[in-house]
């Protein structure tokens, strides 16, 4: 008997006009609509159509730059941002099945404030929610806080202890953050509203419970504010292309997205994610459904021939003025090429990826009208929607509440 | 002249106002109830719907309290989803100044005046207890001095960030290639006691400019910035005695700030029951006002006068002979009315007392008289008069209407009495404007303008 391959995830990862930067040139770009519902609107709806998983939205509290490490001062790349969480609710209501994984800085934020609103998401998208946290590490972004002392990070020392402890406590505080979030999401039963006339009692205040978190960088008292999402825990994404950020994944996400070179490289990392959930105490579970996904990231330039793709990838960097540069792999060819790289880097151990469109709409246009179907055609991908909710599609359930009395 | 009223819709908040115990009354969390809220304000033209906003649930005696709507959700989120399921409707958001930074909830509001078309407000509330305190990063107490300038100077900033950017700074031009007209657009640098920050705001200038700015503030200090800085005042002073002096009080503080009577409109939150008769009102507001005060609910009130428990208290007899515990300590907490009792609990203790023997009441029948009694008991074409009145005598420029029961309550206000408004020429018919600006008769905002009002707010 041929065993049935294992369906894979799709999620597409939304930025401005697309992730290069020229994409906003491009003859079907809107770079006058990118600060607009609308244009959200449309793309989620898009992205729907091709029935994908879940969409992501980046994010950040400082403007863009070329720079990794400061501001720079072009003129010629997307500048400016709405708030990813806000965008995910706007859109949401117009959506019925994709979920929505915006990003959140948890260096800056409240982890009480983040907890309420994705819970919110998740209420007004009917269980679709999810949060991709990402720590932030730019010293310009500290300043439009100004209320901690954060060294920023200087890109030739980037290999000295104090450096890399200082990474290591950013991902540590962003660990402490999702388990708040984690926590506050249970603070409330799911029966805790009883609304008992004859007692005169709305809630069971039995049924609601202090988290009393205490970390080395905030404490928070609990419970929510919000009453537990519908899907009990939206689901937590995290990015990592180093041994850090894959313990945050394999400790506390839901989804990890990561950056392979190839399929042996992609083996690798999905190893060291799995060694540290076992430690962790999160294996995996081949009877009860996964626990840890591992995305693969990649960005794409799709065409209808590979020459196609090539020509306009090299079009693109004419206009940007630089060759295109990416941390995650960059495919650029024809549809069925590409089903065949996913299939190749499913089978060492990625359960989906998170592609990251060069330009908009083009790109997502080639994912969904002619990436999916030759999925589908290949028994990879789903042919309608058969769950209601991301941790449906990505069979991990409705957890049950930490606080509940078994 | 004739008046213009304005008109919004409060959603029902987490006080003994909802009455949820009415086989009617639906979920405080289900984004349907806030659509169908938002859908029944949009179709009666309202202005705006309000969101209020709590950050640690309310507790008495130690534990949460449990006999009111416990728990909402979070007010940029739902805001935001309310945008994708309405055309015109202004979205007004509580948003707490204390455990917040200016440049998120800068970002946070020019995000959902982009996402909204110009439809946000902002509502400047300040906190200053350590209770709040203990769900965030900052923590700690703020002294109660020190809240209104943190608020003052959190707004100056604020609307400093949203100024950084003037609105011509992308063109998009994919021929030339140029997204920005300038190289560092949203440049700031803002530094006083409470911040020190600078760098660049990263949302470009929203159709509004800014969110619309509400205060509710009552104290001296709060009116004086309201009347410096703010759009519109959320006010509880509903009747006309108190209306109109608050309302005089506050619009003649606006000289002083360079500002005129036009650009501050008073607010004031109304409470509401309608019958087919008068008589008939006033029956149903009997009994909301009993189910408002069931006889837990009673106890506790007396509990938070009292500051003392009372378990095994028979609030169906007279109220406690003893006077009042004072103290810096107080049994209730998270909850704003109970300053008011703490000021001089024992006299007003002694009002209680008189009020009950003068009407023979017992102590729930006391509460029940002496806590929030509608505003407006009637037919439609009686409230709609009173309402109508109230506004052409300077007592308000319009009200924020609280409906006791999600998400229905709103309905027969707009289907009765806001037809009957529009009748008389002094409610819209339709929306003749996009942004909440143009609704409330605000002027759009020029950049210089805006500048100025960031000076003054900072120059307090």
């Amino acid at each position: 008997m041929v065993p049935t391959p294992a369906p894979l995830h799709l999620a597409v990862a939304l930025d401005g006009a697309g992730w290069h930067p020229a994409a906003w040139r491009e003859p079907d770009a809107q770079p006058q609509r990118l600060f607009t519902a609308g244009y959200w609107t449309e793309l989620a709806r898009h992205a729907e159509r091709g029935l994908l998983d879940f969409l992501t939205i980046e994010d950040g509290l400082d403007l863009q730059s070329d720079d990794r490490f400061q501001a720079d001062s072009r003129t010629d790349r997307v500048r400016g941002r709405l708030d990813a969480v806000l965008i995910a609710a706007r859109v949401a209501p117009a959506t019925r099945h994709i979920g929505f994984v915006p990003t959140a800085i948890t260096t800056h934020t409240e982890p009480f404030h983040l907890s309420k609103a994705i819970a919110t998401l998740d209420y007004v998208s009917a269980g679709r929610a999810g949060i991709r946290v990402q720590v932030a590490v730019r010293a310009g972004t500290t300043a439009h806080f100004g209320r901690r002392e954060i060294p920023p990070l200087e890109p030739d020392r980037l290999a000295d202890p104090d450096t890399q402890r200082l990474i290591a406590d950013h991902f540590d505080e962003a660990a402490d953050y999702v388990e708040v979030l984690r926590r506050l999401w249970d603070s409330w039963e799911d029966d805790a509203e009883i609304r008992d006339v004859a007692t005169g009692r709305f809630i069971d205040r039995d049924k609601l419970h202090y988290i009393d978190f205490e970390g080395r960088w905030f404490s928070v008292k609990g419970p929510s504010i919000t009453p537990r999402p519908p899907q009990g825990q939206p689901i937590i994404a995290a990015l990592g292309h180093a041994s850090v950020p894959y313990q945050l994944i394999a400790r506390s996400a839901d989804v990890g997205f990561v950056t392979p070179r190839d399929a042996a490289h992609a083996a690798e990392i999905v190893a060291e994610i799995r060694t540290e959930q076992a430690r962790a105490g999160r294996p995996e579970q081949a009877s009860t459904g996964k626990t840890v996904h591992v995305f693969g990231d990649l960005v794409v330039f799709l065409d209808e021939t590979k020459a196609a793709a090539v020509a306009r990838r090299q079009r693109l960097d004419e206009r940007a003025g630089t060759e295109y540069h990416s941390d995650a792999h960059i495919f650029t060819g024809t549809a069925i090429g590409l089903a065949d790289l996913l299939q190749e880097w499913q089978a060492a151990g990625l359960s989906g990826f998170r592609l990251r469109p060069a330009a908009l709409p083009c790109d997502l246009t080639q994912l969904t009208e002619r990436l999916v179907p030759e999925l589908r055609r290949r028994c990879l991908f789903r042919a309608r929607y058969e769950a209601d909710t991301p941790r449906g599609l990505l069979g991990l359930g409705r957890p049950a509440n930490r606080y509940a009395a078994a | 002249m004739t008046k213009q009223i304005h008109l919004a819709a409060h959603f029902p908040g987490v006080n003994n106002t909802t009455v949820w115990s009415d086989p009617a009354a639906g979920s405080h969390i289900e984004f349907d109830s806030f659509r169908q809220f938002a859908q029944t304000a949009e179709r009666g033209r309202l202005d705006f719907l309000f969101l209020a906003e709590g950050l640690r649930l309310r507790e008495q005696n130690g534990l949460i309290y449990d006999l009111d709507v416990v728990g909402r959700p979070d007010t940029f989120t739902v805001l935001a989803a309310l945008a994708a399921v309405t055309e015109h409707i202004g979205l007004t958001g509580t948003i707490n100044s204390t455990f917040n930074e200016p440049y998120e909830v800068a970002r946070q509001f020019a995000s959902l005046d982009h996402l909204s078309g110009g439809r946000s407000a902002w509502n400047v509330v300040t906190s200053w207890d350590a209770f709040t305190g203990e769900n965030f990063r900052r923590g700690g107490y703020l002294a109660q001095g020190d809240r209104y300038e943190r608020a003052r100077t959190f707004l100056a900033t604020a609307l400093e960030l949203w100024d950084s950017w003037r609105g011509d700074e992308i063109l998009a031009d994919s021929g030339t290639g140029q997204f920005l007209a300038t190289a560092a657009p949203g440049t700031f640098r803002h530094r006083d006691a409470f911040f020190d920050i600078a760098g660049q705001f990263n949302v470009p200038r929203s159709p509004q400019g800014r969110p619309v700015i509400f205060q509710a503030g009552d104290s001296d200090e709060g009116r004086d910035f309201a009347a410096a800085s703010a759009d519109a005042i959320f006010s509880r002073y509903s009747t006309l005695e108190a209306g109109q002096a608050f309302y005089a009080d506050v619009k003649g503080r606006l000289p002083r700030f360079g500002r005129t009577r036009g650009e501050l409109l008073i607010l004031p939150a109304a409470t509401f029951v309608l019958g087919d008769t008068n008589a008939e009102a006033a029956e149903i507001a009997r009994d909301v006002r009993r189910a408002q005060v069931s006889p837990q609910t009673a106890l506790m009130f007396i509990e938070q006068l009292w500051n003392t428990e009372l378990s095994g208290f028979d609030v169906d007899g007279p109220l406690p002979s003893f006077d009042p515990v004072v103290s810096d300590t107080l049994i209730s907490q998270g909850r704003a009315s109970v300053r008011q009792f703490a000021k001089d609990p024992v006299a007003l203790a002694a009002e209680w007392r008189a009020r009950a023997e003068a009407g023979n009441l017992s102590a729930r029948e006391v509460v029940i008289e002496v806590t929030g009694r509608q505003s407006f008991v009637g037919s439609a074409e009686t409230v709609a008069t009173a309402i109508n009145e109230l506004v052409q005598a300077d007592a308000a420029d319009g009200y924020i209407m609280v409906p006791h029961i999600t998400p229905g309550g709103l309905a027969p206000f707009v289907d009765q009495v806001v037809p009957l408004l529009q009748e008389r020429g002094v409610f819209r018919a339709d929306y003749t404007g996009t942004t909440l600006r143009d609704h409330l008769g605000l002027a759009p905002l020029r950049r210089a303008e805006q500048t100025t009002a960031a000076r003054a707010v900072a120059a307090g």
